[in-house]
């Protein structure tokens, strides 16, 4: 729960100002802006993504290097469920 | 160490544990603690403790918000999903975390409609799709997590969707570490502070404990050379006699927080009186409430709550290991009752559980070396 999953915004939800869309390692799933109001990220920015939110806006370079720890710590696969889950009812087909 | 070539800038990693060594003051036993659990899965994971000079203790903090949270606070939650029209929606993590009469997927094997989400936002959206029913999210964590439920709160106030609720069981990670300091059991020198929570509260609120305990912080990152720089930077402090907070987290972590996500806190909650941590006991202003302007969303207002109060299992340790009074191979449970499979406590069942991080690195060495040496024996 710890999990902080690095992103790509790839687009902003043009009705929903508070929306974006990011790209996880291929997977694009909505995530919301609403904690980085004051600093709002554009598409191409990283950002570390906590259960659905964007937290912080990091670099690049940090955000592949993120990507590499969660592997590292065992955790891939459970951010990648938890990306695969947002957005879904009963978090992702087939979760039980 | 393990998976040490696997990260950037290997040598960084080796110069950092040698420069321990050599700060550690051979006289001198220092006693270290991690608050985080994401940290504390991390030094089991990547066996920073072979690295560290044997007078250099780590012991692990209260900072797994599955782990501390009571039982009683579970059976209400799932007293609440009894009635027919109610979801009860959390995390993957909560969903194995005992009650006393079973966790949230045996009560969802009983019919209880359970399901796992993995944003409060979704929680949220079930609601608005299923008019019919009521959403009670159960809202665990610490500052990481609590101003994304505050949001979805402000979202559904604001778009008028009566049929969610929270039921919050969100806690704030310093007067769990004040609660420890003041702790007789407890002796420590210096704390490796929360990553995560940080990038919330920023490091200013852990002042007091540099300024009033004496006692250094450093807010670290979660790689092997995060920790490890973060315990070169303790070390220094201590060598000089300094107290101070540090931060070497920086790429994530701003001084000042997010003052959005403080913000949102501020707006829909406020700090209970009291509220009881496993292990900890009641603990004064650790914990947050839903603020009366959002009464209409705070289970705990719409529904009935029994408030029964359930005390772990007599065998069970699992308050001694939170508090870091006990190593979990300590607690006569760890690894016969109580495993990963049949857990017994939170801090079995949890990933950032102390339990779970040392029987899944530890205890499974440990075990494969005595059953290598038993069949060549």
């Amino acid at each position: 729960m710890c999990l902080a999953i690095p992103g790509k915004i790839v687009d902003l939800v043009p009705e929903q100002a508070h929306l974006c869309t990011v790209e996880v390692a291929g997977v694009r799933r909505r995530v919301d802006l609403g904690l980085l109001q004051e600093d709002i990220p554009v598409p191409g920015d990283w950002v570390l993504i906590h259960v659905g939110f964007a937290m912080t806006k990091i670099s690049e370079q940090d955000a592949l290097e993120q990507m590499h720890l969660l592997s590292m710590l065992g955790e891939a696969e459970q951010a990648m469920q938890e990306i695969r889950g947002y957005g879904l009812e009963d978090g992702g087909a087939g979760v039980s | 160490m393990r998976y040490v070539d696997e990260f950037r800038d290997p040598e960084l990693i080796t110069k950092a544990a040698d420069e321990i060594h050599r700060l550690a003051d051979t006289g001198r036993h220092y006693r270290i603690m991690e608050v985080c659990g994401g940290h504390t899965h991390a030094i089991y994971r990547f066996g920073l403790k072979d690295v560290l000079p044997s007078n250099i203790e780590l012991i692990h903090g209260p900072g797994c918000p599955v782990c501390v949270l009571p039982m009683g606070r579970i059976d209400d939650g799932l007293a609440v999903a009894k009635n027919a029209e109610v979801i009860f929606a959390a995390f993957g993590d909560m969903m194995r975390v005992p009650g006393t009469h079973g966790s949230p997927f045996e009560h969802k094997a009983r019919g209880t409609d359970v399901r796992i989400v993995y944003s409060p936002a979704d929680a949220l959206q079930i609601a608005r799709k299923n008019p019919d029913k009521h959403v009670m999210f159960f809202a665990i964590g610490f500052e990481t997590t609590a101003p994304s439920t505050a949001l979805t709160l402000m979202r559904a106030r604001s778009e008028g969707i009566r049929n969610f609720s929270v039921f919050c069981n969100h806690v704030t990670i310093v007067p769990a570490i004040r609660a420890i300091l003041d702790s007789p059991d407890m002796r420590l020198d210096a704390f490796i502070g929360p990553g995560h929570v940080s990038t919330v509260i920023g490091c200013r609120p852990y002042e007091w404990i540099a300024r009033n305990e004496g006692k250094p912080v450093v807010t670290s990152g979660f790689e092997p050379l995060d920790l490890l720089q973060s315990i070169v930077m303790l070390l220094r402090q201590l060598r000089a006699g300094e107290a101070k907070v540090e931060n070497q987290y920086k790429r994530v972590v701003p001084w000042e927080g997010n003052r959005a996500a403080l913000k949102a806190m501020a707006e829909v909650f406020q700090l209970r009186p009291y509220f009881e941590w496993r292990g900890l006991g009641f603990i004064s202003q650790s914990a947050l409430k839903i603020r009366d302007e959002y009464a209409g969303w705070d289970a705990e207002q719409r529904f009935p709550i029994p408030g029964t109060r359930v005390t772990d299992p007599k065998a069970a340790q699992c308050g001694e290991v939170l508090k870091g009074v006990l190593k979990p191979a300590q607690c006569k449970l760890f690894g016969n009752e109580c495993t990963p499979e049949h857990p017994i406590g939170a801090l079995m069942v949890s990933s950032e559980g102390s339990c779970a991080a040392y029987y899944n690195y530890e205890h499974r060495k440990a075990a494969a070396m005595v059953t290598s040496i038993s069949s060549v024996a």
